[in-house]
């Protein structure tokens, strides 16, 4: 019926699953994407779903891609629409020539489908109400049909899906061989009923290589163990209870004393984020590597111990994953909007070191490092992750660590050096990088002891309101956060082939986005060097690319160009050769965006007087 | 206004506790609250405790958050780490401590402004958790130094200095202790330090959640005709459960009183609380009993002190989460970091 060519593509199309939450369809989606992996062909899934347990849609989409763009592309090739509330989005969201994937159980009206789309009907109802009585297998067991079918019209191999599902139900004999069943059940009636292999095909490949596939929560949580975390407070908010929790299942692996099988860890949810952070702040006081994961409300709601932990130096670290704002927004879906909420959160003139990891594999490593800084800087850290990183699995490099690496634990003043008779005093700048050592408490019966406080102190942390040593401290602490500048992640800089008057700056979960985007602009005649930022402060490589180039684009998630703003205040610079580029709808940013928006601006770039372009 | 420190000048006369430890090394800097605050006796009485127990002043952390009775902390034990947080947010700054090291004694100091408004979420959920800490509320029942508004604490009825009465119900933070499982309740009164020094140190040598509310009476702003947090109204309506003595390491002393009216309860670290009852039908060990005592007086508007409740066998939040003996703030990488051979892996398994 259709009248347009049906799309064929081998390795790099668009499938979307149209579920109804909670109705059990993640796992035999994730499958698919796995399954997909194991032919070694790259893949990209993305969880959409609603901030809500139960009924409501939810799309799981799963980018395949030879190439290995890791950026959401925009499109659907497939839709899988097992939703009935979202169907007539969902059929007319597919791209022309592409592929309506259904339940053809019951009749559908010929007004519900389009005629430049290919449309398949498997009776899914069907086959499983003949199949079982249970109604929780009946939905279960639907999903792994699905994944059969779907298997067959991909060209994909079965016995690889098994050997998945050999792997998920390890030691469970009786729910292996039922899922593999299922699976057969699918796959068997779309070869005997339906027209198999479709133009979109999946073919063994050796692109994946030996990146692994993780979400960066877990990564980031895996991080904070290996960083040698050993207090985490948190509580629940979407997208970073999936911190906390996995952190806990690793510590629950890994960090158990083997002896007396006691923990290495003390892990506490918190009555709400003003404790957590509290919580933090004394352990980490106390000596002890301590963490946080949370949100953007969480974030508003630490804000007062943030500023605690800035003036009276005491570590902490924050794993922010951000979600859209303000306020309640949209709970699970991505942006990243809490830049300057967090670079300068709290009251009075505060800083904070953010650090930008762009993928799982970051963020494991920029969370192990944000306990050295942490301490090496007595301050609060930002791990700033954002939903497209923290929920969704990505392909990475895999993560790496050097065994002969000691914790930082920064400037600590122990019994033997006061011992010595070494000056002790907790705000004195002993070696010009603006950082003073610091006791723990307990450390020694008469020497080193002091009190920590929010309100002003001397050098000696006696007690003083004098304005002058208030502003001694308040240099210092500007001292210290340019000492962060050169121990902070450095951007990274990948310039165009031709030499070029225009770059652009992006950040974090962008980063896949922002390289397919690149190739694209390429293709329209646009060369541009690119810095991706990967810390604030910034280091003076994002002064001299700016002095560089005429025209810098700012690509970020959020609406108000939030890291570009950041960049005018801290650079000082003429805001007019900072072109804000901002996507905020909630989806992750793709390629085509970044393209779109970057080359419109450059073609206008080339008919009109500069300045007037871009006031 | 900058600190006052304390001179130097030891007398060579000065008593002596088991460690050598003079009175004076219990000390820290000269108060700067008003002359006759009840929270200066308060202090006296912990500076009291901790020298007849002979503890090491710089084995203890101390920990407030903000108020006039959150400055305290820096009038006593000079030689042990002091932190004045935020505003009602003490506990969790304990808690976090404690989970950080938790061979050091964990003395959180609040006010009633602090810990039954700000954090009262704080205050319950350190105590629910059974942090090991001694927690103790200097209770004023006004704001001290934001100059007089009431607090949670004011009892319904009562008269602020400017005569303006109070119509809100008070919060009752032993009974709320009680409610919420701490292992150690009780209350006392600022002007009655024979009560209170045994208190702090039997709370001290308490394994667990210990809780103590002080009646303290403000003097700038709550020691007026009307209120019920006065020096003359706590005098007038006290009604004491019992009186104790702490013993560390020493016998009993329990033959000193006719029998029957001393009751000797055995801590966790050996030491030992020689009650003296007062009201001999008196349980401390009975939770819901003194829940019920303790309404019973209230209705007649008696303020009942003494340890209201005991559990000498308590635990902690340490046990309840089952960490390692060896303070969290040592471990290193060593026995952190599980290693590039696990990281491989689990590498492996992400594929
Ligand atoms: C977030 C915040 N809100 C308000 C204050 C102002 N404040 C300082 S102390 C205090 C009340 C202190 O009362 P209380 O805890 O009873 O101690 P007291 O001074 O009576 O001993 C208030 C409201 C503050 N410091 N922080
Ligand atoms: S204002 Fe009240 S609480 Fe504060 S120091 Fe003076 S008497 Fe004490």
């Amino acid at each position: 019926m259709s009248d347009k060519k049906p799309i064929s593509s081998v390795n790099d199309f668009v499938v979307r699953f149209a579920n109804v939450n909670g109705s059990g369809s993640a796992s035999a989606n994730e499958m698919f994407a796995r399954a997909i992996l194991r032919h070694g062909v790259p893949v990209s899934p993305r969880n959409i779903f609603p901030s809500n347990i139960q009924g409501l849609p939810t799309w799981y989409e799963v980018r395949v891609t030879e190439a290995g763009h890791l950026g959401a592309r925009g499109g659907v090739d497939m839709m899988v629409a097992m939703n009935p509330q979202t169907w007539d989005k969902d059929v007319a969201g597919i791209e022309p020539g592409g592929y309506l994937f259904y339940d053809s159980t019951k009749p559908m009206p010929s007004t519900k489908f389009r005629d430049d789309i290919t449309v398949i009907g498997v009776p899914l109802t069907a086959i499983t109400n003949s199949t079982y009585t249970d109604p929780r297998q009946r939905q279960l067991f639907k999903n792994i049909i699905y994944l059969g079918a779907l298997s067959a019209l991909l060209e994909m191999d079965p016995r690889l899906i098994e050997q998945l599902i050999g792997e998920q139900y390890k030691g469970k004999e009786k729910l292996l061989s039922s899922n593999v069943h299922a699976l057969h059940l699918g796959r068997d009636w779309a070869l005997q009923n339906l027209k198999c292999p479709i133009g979109l095909r999946v073919k063994k490949s050796d692109k994946v290589g030996d990146r692994i596939f993780i979400e960066g929560n877990s990564a980031a949580a895996l991080g904070a163990v290996y960083g040698g975390a050993t207090v985490c407070a948190w509580y629940p908010i979407t997208p970073s209870s999936s911190v906390a929790e996995a952190f806990t299942a690793h510590c629950k692996k890994y960090r158990h004393d083997p002896e007396t099988g006691k923990a290495k860890y003390a892990i506490v949810q918190g009555e709400d984020e003003l404790a957590s952070i509290g919580i933090v702040i004394g352990a980490s006081w106390n000596g002890a590597r301590a963490f946080t994961a949370t949100s953007g409300p969480g974030i508003s709601l630490m804000t007062e111990f943030i500023g605690l932990s800035y003036f009276a130096e005491i570590p902490a670290v924050i794993m922010n994953i951000q979600r859209a704002g303000p306020s309640t927004g949209m709970p699970t879906r991505t942006q990243q909007c809490d830049i300057i909420a967090c670079a300068y959160a709290s009251h009075g003139d505060t800083k904070h070191v953010l650090l930008f990891p762009e993928d799982p594999a970051e963020a494991f490593e920029f969370a192990a490092a944000a306990f050295d800084l942490a301490e090496r800087l007595q301050t609060t850290i930002f791990l700033m992750l954002d939903l497209d990183i923290g929920m969704n699995h990505r392909l990475c490099r895999p993560l790496k660590w050097d065994d002969a690496k000691q914790y930082d634990r920064g400037k600590v003043m122990t019994a033997e050096m006061l011992e010595e008779g070494r000056d002790f005093g907790r705000y004195l700048d002993v070696d010009g990088d603006g950082i003073p050592y610091r006791t723990y408490p307990g450390t020694h019966p008469t020497k080193g002891s002091y009190f920590t406080r929010g309100t002003s102190r001397d050098r000696y942390a006696r007690y003083s309101e004098e304005g002058s040593v208030y502003a001694d401290n308040m240099q210092r602490l500007v001292r210290k956060f340019e000492t962060a500048q050169d121990l902070v992640p450095r951007p990274l800089q990948a310039n165009a082939e031709r030499p070029t008057k225009y770059g652009v700056i992006y950040f974090g979960s962008t980063s896949p986005a922002m390289d397919e985007a690149i190739g694209l602009l390429e293709e329209r005649g646009h060369q541009l060097d690119r810095l991706r930022i990967r810390a604030f402060p910034f280091h003076s490589s994002v002064a001299s690319f700016l002095a560089e180039h005429d025209f810098v684009y700012v690509v970020e998630q959020n609406r108000d160009s939030q890291l570009r703003q950041l960049i005018v205040n801290e650079n000082g610079i003429d805001p007019v050769r900072l072109v804000p580029i901002v996507h905020y709808d909630g989806t992750p940013i793709t390629a085509r965006y970044i393209a779109k928006a970057i080359g419109d601006h450059q073609d206008h770039l080339k008919v009109t007087p500069l300045r007037k372009a871009v006031s | 206004m900058t600190y006052i420190a304390k001179p130097k000048f030891h007398h060579p006369g000065l008593k002596k506790n088991e460690l050598g430890y003079t009175h004076r090394d219990y000390e820290g800097k000269i108060s700067t609250l008003c002359a006759g605050c009840g929270h200066d006796s308060i202090t006296a009485s912990i500076i009291e405790a901790c020298y007849e127990l002979s503890i090491e002043p710089h084995r203890v952390a101390k920990i407030s958050g903000i108020g006039c009775s959150s400055k305290t902390p820096d009038y006593f034990l000079g030689n042990s780490h002091g932190f004045n947080s935020v505003h009602g947010r003490m506990p969790s700054v304990l808690t976090g401590a404690n989970l950080a090291n938790r061979d050091l004694i964990y003395l959180g100091v609040s006010g009633d402004g602090d810990s039954a408004s700000i954090g009262f979420g704080q205050f319950a959920h350190s105590i629910r958790r059974g942090v090991n800490m001694t927690y103790i509320v200097e209770n004023n029942g006004v704001y001290g130094l934001t100059k007089g508004q009431f607090s949670a604490t004011a009892d319904r009825g009562s008269k602020s200095k400017k005569g303006v009465t109070n119509t809100d119900n008070a919060i009752d933070l032993v009974a709320i202790a009680l409610q919420l499982g701490a292992t150690f309740v009780a209350r006392s009164f600022s002007g009655d330090k024979s009560q209170l020094v045994p208190l702090i140190a039997a709370a001290i040598g308490h394994k667990g959640a210990s809780f103590i509310d002080v009646i303290s009476p403000c003097i700038a702003f709550n020691n007026h005709a009307g209120s019920t947090k006065s020096f003359d109204y706590v005098r007038e309506h006290n009604d004491a459960v019992n009186r104790l003595d702490v013993l560390v390491g020493r016998d009993p002393i329990a033959v000193d009183y006719a029998p029957g009216t001393v009751q000797v309860v055995e801590q966790h670290d050996g030491s030992k609380i020689a009650l003296r009852k007062i009201d001999a039908d008196y349980d401390p060990h009975d939770r819901l009993g003194a829940q019920t005592f303790l309404a019973k007086h209230a209705a007649k508007g008696q303020i009942v002190t003494g340890l209201l409740y005991v559990d000498p066998d308590a635990d902690d939040l340490h046990a309840h989460l089952n960490t390692v003996e060896t303070p969290l703030n040592t471990l290193e990488a060593d026995t952190l970091c599980p290693g590039s051979a696990v990281l491989d892996k689990i590498n492996a398994s992400l594929r």
